[in-house]
């Protein structure tokens, strides 16, 4: 994986994703260490966003490196008119990994042709955000020891999410069973079934939270946008059916747990943050270990 | 008795005939293997009648002879094209067209929010179906497909 970029998950083997979620281990128990002194890592935030670009300033900052970049292009030369290709040329020289984070899609690979220091996509629009899966991927190991042969619920808005569509992906190179909740209008895009059909696992669709919640091992929440309905009255009729409440709780399977990329809205009542079954912050957190690794095993120091 | 054809388009002497397209698209094909930059003897012919087809189009091109790769894209517009290859009058090789693996350039990628269509980037497809002929591109990794389909 050494300067190796990574801008859609499938560019890494199911054998380095794993063996990254190992390294990550390592670093859930030992995160201070000194291993990027003397690295300049570059986080390159062409569009904002906070947690992104906090955890991975944090597991640089944990393991001694320094980082340049911007967290918004309004006081760079993006707002004079410079090209991607100019500027991810210019910053390859000063440093010695690029994570950017950009509106158009296909950026991060484009980027990942021109750059002469590997890419680490944070984000490109609406297609890949490979790191968010990997740490999906860390949490779901962690809390129920393997990610052969579970059983998955994906609720919420499942059209657009694309934290769902790579983790559905990455989840099809193991066994597992998809139970797929959400309203007609977001159901998940058959671009994306069609990995499911490939590997010739089992999928459910269901439009009411409540008769999955029973039989999953992960419940993975995600929020349910307004501006995604055409018609705001069929916004208004669904948006209590996946709200995630304490009480839905009592009949779950007891390794279950509740997962959700954050930001969250209303979706996951916040009576459910001290249930037991809820692990998004510690999922959050997760983020850190997980691009320690990425950044360790790209540059070569694991 | 011998049978007398007349030909709508004569014949060339060297050079490449493609025969079979859609008379619509005989002027993408042009632009697509950009025979409008030739230098030597274009002959082509829209609306011909033809027995498989009903109407068809033809280009012949004078002196010009097409990697495959690069004939094969023409498959994008013209899915049944015969592609034969004359030498001295006479037919050296006659296949039909065969969509390539990948297609390099010429198609514009049909998401707005791509890259590609922001940037000066060469635009890059994966052929994932040739028979519907969807592609995926290399950098949005979206579908463009066929009603979608741009030639730049």
């Amino acid at each position: 994986m050494k300067n190796k970029s990574l801008v859609s998950i499938s560019d890494y083997t199911k054998e380095q994703q794993l063996h990254l979620l190992d390294v990550a281990e390592g670093f859930e128990k030992n995160p201070r260490q000194n291993l990027l002194n003397n690295y300049v890592v570059a986080t390159l935030f062409f569009e904002p966003s906070t947690r992104t670009r906090l955890s991975f300033e944090s597991a640089v900052s944990y393991l001694g490196g320094k980082i340049i970049g911007f967290s918004d292009t309004s006081s760079t030369s993006v707002q004079k008119g410079e090209s991607l290709r100019d500027t991810i040329r210019t910053v390859a020289n000063y440093s010695d990994v690029i994570v950017m984070r950009h509106p158009k899609e296909g950026a991060a690979r484009f980027a990942s042709e021109v750059s002469k220091v590997p890419i680490v996509n944070a984000g490109d629009g609406a297609n890949q955000h490979p790191t968010q899966c990997l740490l999906d991927l860390y949490s779901i190991r962690k809390t129920q020891g393997t990610l052969d042969g579970l059983n998955v619920a994906f609720v919420g808005d499942l059209k657009y999410g694309r934290t769902v569509h790579s983790l559905v992906q990455a989840l099809c190179q193991f066994n597992c069973k998809f139970h797929l909740v959400s309203p007609l209008e977001l159901k998940l895009p058959s671009s994306v079934k069609v990995h499911i059909k490939e590997k010739k696992m089992e999928y459910m669709q269901y439009t009411e939270l409540e008769e999955v919640i029973p039989k999953v091992d992960i419940l993975y929440m995600t929020r349910i946008q307004k501006e995604r309905f055409a018609d705001p009255m069929e916004y208004e009729k669904i948006k209590n059916s996946f709200i995630l409440k304490n009480e839905m709780l009592q009949k779950t399977k007891s390794n279950m747990k509740i997962l959700h990329p954050l930001p969250r809205v209303n979706e996951i009542d916040e009576d459910v943050d001290d249930n037991k079954r809820a692990y998004y912050f510690q999922q959050a957190l997760n983020g850190v270990y997980v691009r320690q690794a990425l950044l360790t095993l790209i540059l070569g120091l694991k | 008795m011998t049978q007398i054809k007349e030909l709508k388009v004569s014949a060339i002497e060297n050079g490449t005939v493609i025969d079979h397209i859609p008379s619509k698209n005989v002027f993408q094909v042009i632009k697509i293997l950009h025979l409008e930059e030739a230098g030597d003897m274009v002959l082509f012919g829209t609306n011909l009648e033809s027995k498989k087809y009903g109407k068809k189009g033809i280009v012949k091109a004078s002196n010009k002879f097409f990697k495959k790769h690069e004939i094969n894209k023409i498959g994008l517009v013209a899915p049944n094209a015969t592609l034969i290859v004359i030498k001295d009058f006479q037919v050296k090789t006659k296949e039909v067209v065969k969509l390539p693996d990948t297609i390099e350039d010429i198609v514009k990628c049909f998401n707005p929010n791509c890259i590609t269509n922001h940037e000066k980037v060469t635009t890059r497809f994966t052929v994932v179906d040739k028979e519907a002929v969807k592609l995926r591109c290399h950098y949005c990794e979206k579908i463009t497909d066929k009603k979608n389909l741009i030639i730049r």
